[in-house]
């Protein structure tokens, strides 16, 4: 039982996430009036890519060629790491929450530096882009999380999730503070609106697809993939972290499949609101992301300041 | 052997390799080969033996000796190494060895052009009073053994004199390490006139004795003191201008462990000699680590110099020590001795890797320098293939002092966080505060130091050469090769095993006086996992490291092997939009940073200044040249230091009024100075 519990964790991520960029997808065409492509559409993307032969520049050296390779692990290990359905995993090898913001690291390392290898003036600055917002998004990630950590006293994801009960005590306002924080950096990380514009190949603004610009076939569909479960690993913590209901606290089949249902509505809730951002609301301009996410941040401070507990 | 191993005769044979490593190269003055095979010989042997020494002295604990009884009362060549000192020896044997290693390659360019002899020399000379620095137990020896090692790596640092900017640079440092020496001096002598003594031991005993406002300038004079050495903010200035001038085997084992003295000494003040203490002074330390941690790497991406870049991130790395440093003090003023423990051991072992990583770094920046002449990362771009393993081994390095899994950097960030957490949960509404800023800072720092090395590494070595310099590089000789190699694994293995080091680092604390009475359950760390106190999370370094490479393995075989077996891949140019791709097309470091130093404008106060000369000066149509510099201001130097050299000179221009130039002038103020004093008495 244990053991299928397990693969179902480690499947989830990779199997659900392109369902995620398909419902967004279709959100938005909803709204501008279109009928839009399946919500299934996805899927068939990343089969098509990897069947596909490929080109690859001939200034790229083993960093490009691998970078796929590894961004996609580090999404894997952390779809691991994190409660998705289940909280009575308990992973104490792997799910703590530094663990995670820091394998995240990882793969954007190795993306902002895939972008760099091919020598195109777009990979460059599509690099530089990318970690000037993660150079302060990582910091505001780890102060939002840390408050539902200081409230339940732990930073192992999966005891937050299982005591999940912040909303209805005393850490009430903290938690959706730093929530909000949160969906501000959920919406940095995952180069969404109002900081980056998934769907532009515009040089003067697109910042995660210039990095990916020199890929095709099997790469850029790692790379494309790598992007959904970015997005489904942070729609699953904002949802499990937060507001962690009815996520399975026992091995019985009853509350897995409960589990698993309420985390699709969570996850579909959220990408709700992100496509609704994304139709009625404009791109910042560049300079003007960092108020966006010092708001966060600040956020975040102001949470912990809320937490009154003492261990000291 | 063992006899040796466990006694001080053991600790004078490892001075002795030194010593005579240091003799033995005067001597070949006319012989490079000569000299470089004699001193690198002995420093290999002496680490070795210094590695093997400091952990068996680990195991045994406190060991105290003398040299022989001096003939001046006050000072004693006394030795007192406990698991502290051990842990110090230790580190700097380490990196020793390996910088040694990698210097047999690596002095061969200075053949013919300057005397290797001298810096076999002074080389030796630097390592054996850092020795004697973490293991000194009197303070006037103390400041003998800190006063030679500040001259021989005076030395090193002006070893290629034929820059100016170097002799510059070496003044600076110069300057600097004596004004912070005398801070010490001072601290010193406040602590004799109350102890009555110089010797660590019968300090701490009568500590008690110091009167509160005379402890407290202790405090501030040796935190001046040792700090400068550190490298803190704002007495930093002469740690990126003297790391990258001395050679750069040199500069790692001065960013790597050097300024680790400074670190060894606060310790080793505040925590041993003259505990009890102050809330404040730990909170001053907590302020002051996250200010050095945030400016350093802000001031690291402004950088391109490869060297002076790496030079900010070891001021970033001391303020991240001094925030596990300034937590334990905090938490022991508390009187939370379990969570004090635990963040000694976050600041130790972050001492410990960043030794290692940034070690590695300065080595492998030395090869990519030595092969292009130039130390601006502009000139670079795509070394990667030509020094494919150099680049491997920095990118090892960024990894690590990113703190990016599975590397050494990220578990003693993951501890620092621990320990700042556990502040986090104070009801004390001033060191709840400290600890939310100080987590902010360590947090952002984080994120721009990954930043900061995909812009060193990116632009070092990806992409296409932006000179031709980088066409004639070649990789490596193998000796250079073997001491990053070395170093790179050892970025890997202290990650695999930071459980099992985690618990001896609670070994060095529970050594200390402070620790020593307290029964203390053994949380820190169990054999494979990192668990923090009151049970606040848990790490396995070997879970993560396997699961990162278990799944790395199953994408590539799945995808490569399963899913797409018969497609081509073609190699083919990248896309030019139809124009010529030329190596200004790529961007720069500059242009890779800019935007973070617009956002942080207000502290970096970045400047830009366009100059345009045209053909015709009446027209002004046709510029012939444009040129645009980019600086970034330095606001210590604008604030702190022009102001108070401003001063000084002015002082200096006023007391000239009573040098008159006549002898009789003189003798009279004599007079009167002797007449003052008689008076006084």
């Amino acid at each position: 039982m244990m053991i299928f519990i397990w693969i179902l964790q480690l499947i989830c991520v990779p199997a659900l996430s392109p369902l995620c960029m398909g419902i967004i997808k279709k959100i938005k065409a909803k709204l501008q009036n279109r009928v839009g492509a399946s919500i299934f559409q996805p899927y068939k993307d990343i089969w098509k890519l990897l069947h596909k032969d490929e080109v690859i520049s001939t200034d790229a050296s083993w960093v490009f060629r691998f970078a796929p390779f590894i961004i996609f692990a580090t999404t894997i290990v952390i779809g691991a790491s994190i409660p998705l359905f289940a909280s009575f995993l308990k992973n104490t090898l792997t799910g703590d929450l530094l663990v995670v913001v820091y394998t995240l690291a990882l793969g954007t390392f190795f993306l902002a530096l895939a972008g760099m290898d091919t020598g195109s003036a777009f990979g460059g600055f599509g690099s530089s882009r990318e970690m000037t917002i993660s150079a302060l998004a990582e910091g505001c990630l780890i102060l939002a999380l840390f408050t539902t950590a200081l409230s339940i006293g732990t930073t192992n994801l999966f005891v937050i999730s299982n005591a999940g009960m912040l909303l209805s005590t005393q850490f009430f306002l903290s938690t959706i503070l730093a929530f909000i924080g949160f969906f501000i950096v959920l919406l940095a990380e995952t180069g969404r609106f109002p900081f980056d514009n998934p769907a532009t190949h515009l040089e003067l603004t697109m910042i995660h697809e210039a990095m990916i610009l020199e890929y095709s076939g099997k790469r850029l569909a790692l790379m494309e993939w790598a992007v959904a479960n970015k997005f489904f690993i942070f729609a699953t913590l904002g949802a499990n972290l937060f507001f962690p209901y009815g996520i399975a606290h026992s091995v019985d089949t009853h509350a897995i499949v409960i589990g698993i249902i309420v985390l699709l509505i969570k996850i579909f809730i959220l990408c709700a609101i992100v496509g609704i951002i994304e139709s009625t609301m404009a791109k910042f301009r560049f300079f003007r992301l960092p108020d966006l996410l010092i708001t966060s941040l600040i956020l975040s401070a102001l949470a912990i300041g809320l937490i009154q507990m003492q261990i000291l | 052997m063992i006899n040796l191993l466990t006694s001080g005769s053991g600790f004078f044979l490892l001075l002795l390799f030194y010593t005579l490593g240091a003799i033995g190269s005067l001597i070949f003055k006319k012989k490079d080969e000569w000299a470089n095979g004699w001193q690198s010989l002995f420093a290999i042997v002496g680490s070795l033996w210094g590695i093997f020494f400091s952990i068996s002295a680990f195991m045994t604990g406190d060991l105290s000796f003398a040299a022989y009884s001096s003939v001046f009362p006050l000072l004693s060549f006394s030795f007192h190494i406990d698991q502290l000192s051990a842990f110090f020896i230790f580190v700097i044997s380490l990196i020793t060895l390996f910088c040694s290693l990698y210097g047999i390659g690596y002095i061969k360019h200075y053949y013919k052009k300057y005397s290797i002899s001298a810096l076999g020399f002074f080389y030796h000379l630097f390592i054996m009073d850092m020795l004697m620095v973490v293991t000194a137990s009197n303070g006037l020896f103390f400041l003998i053994a800190w006063e030679i090692m500040s001259i021989a790596s005076y030395f090193l640092v002006v070893y290629d004199h034929n820059d100016v900017n170097n002799t510059k640079a070496g003044f600076l440092y110069l300057v600097m390490t004596h004004v912070g020496t005398a801070f010490i001096i001072l601290a010193f002598l406040l602590m004799y006139k109350f102890t009555n003594s110089f010797d660590f031991e019968s300090i701490q005993a009568q500590s008690v004795a110091i009167p509160v406002f005379i402890k407290n300038s202790i405090f501030i004079l040796a935190l001046i003191g040792f700090g400068t050495k550190a490298g803190i903010i704002p007495f930093h200035i002469w740690l990126p201008a003297a790391h990258p001038a001395a050679p750069s085997h040199v500069s790692a084992l001065m960013s790597g462990v050097m300024i680790k003295t400074g670190i060894y000494m606060m310790i080793r003040l505040f925590l041993d000699i003259l505990q009890p203490i102050p809330l404040w002074w730990g909170i001053t330390i907590l302020i002051i680590g996250s200010l050095s941690a945030l400016l350093g790497v802000l001031y690291a991406l402004a950088e391109h110099d490869i060297k002076k870049l790496l030079a900010y991130h070891s001021i970033e790395n001391i303020g991240i020590i001094l925030l596990g440093f300034g937590s334990a003090l905090v938490f022991i003023s508390l009187g939370n001795t379990l969570l004090a423990l635990f963040g000694l051991g976050a600041a130790l072992f972050h001492t410990l890797n960043h030794a290692t990583f940034k070690s590695l770094l300065f080595l492998s920046a030395g090869s990519v320098i030595n092969q292009t002449h130039t130390r601006n990362m502009e000139e670079y771009g795509g070394l990667i293939k030509y020094m494919p393993q150099t680049a491997f081994f920095f990118l090892v390095g960024s990894m690590a002092i990113s703190a990016l899994p599975p590397f050494n950097g990220f578990f003693s960030e993951w501890l620092t966080f621990q320990t700042l957490l556990q502040g986090m949960t104070s009801v004390n509404i001033l060191v709840k505060s400290t600890f939310v800023l100080a987590t902010g800072a360590l947090a952002i720092t984080g994120g721009l130091a990954l930043a900061c090395f995909v812009k060193a590494f990116g632009a070092t070595f990806l992409a296409r050469p932006r000179s031709t310099e980088v066409a004639h590089a070649k990789e490596s000789s193998l000796s250079q090769l073997i001491g990053m190699g070395a170093l790179a694994l050892c970025c890997l293995l202290f990650g695999i095993f930071s459980g099992y080091l985690g618990s001896l680092f609670k070994n060095i604390g529970t050594h200390l006086t402070v620790f020593r009475n307290i029964s203390l359950p053994p949380i820190l760390s169990s054999k494979i996992n990192f668990i923090a106190p009151n049970n606040f999370g848990s790490v396995s370094a070997l879970a993560l490291i396997v699961f990162l490479i278990l799944a790395l393995f199953i994408v590539v075989l799945l995808v490569k092997f399963v899913i797409n077996r018969n497609q081509k891949t073609k190699i083919g140019a990248t896309w030019d939009c139809g124009t010529n791709l030329t190596q200004r097309m790529e961007i720069t470091a500059t242009g890779f940073a800019r935007s973070i130093i617009l956002i942080f404008a207000g502290i970096l106060r970045p400047s830009i200044q366009n100059e345009i000369e045209y053909r015709d000066s009446k027209i002004r149509y046709f510029p012939k040249s444009r040129t645009v510099t980019l600086r970034t201001r330095d606001i210590y130097r604008l604030y702190f230091y022009l102001p108070l050299n401003k001063f000084i000179t002015t002082l200096s221009v006023r007391a000239k009024a009573i040098q008159s130039g006549s002898i009789n002038m003189y003798v009279f103020y004599i007079l009167i100075a002797v007449a003052i004093a008689l008076f006084l008495s």
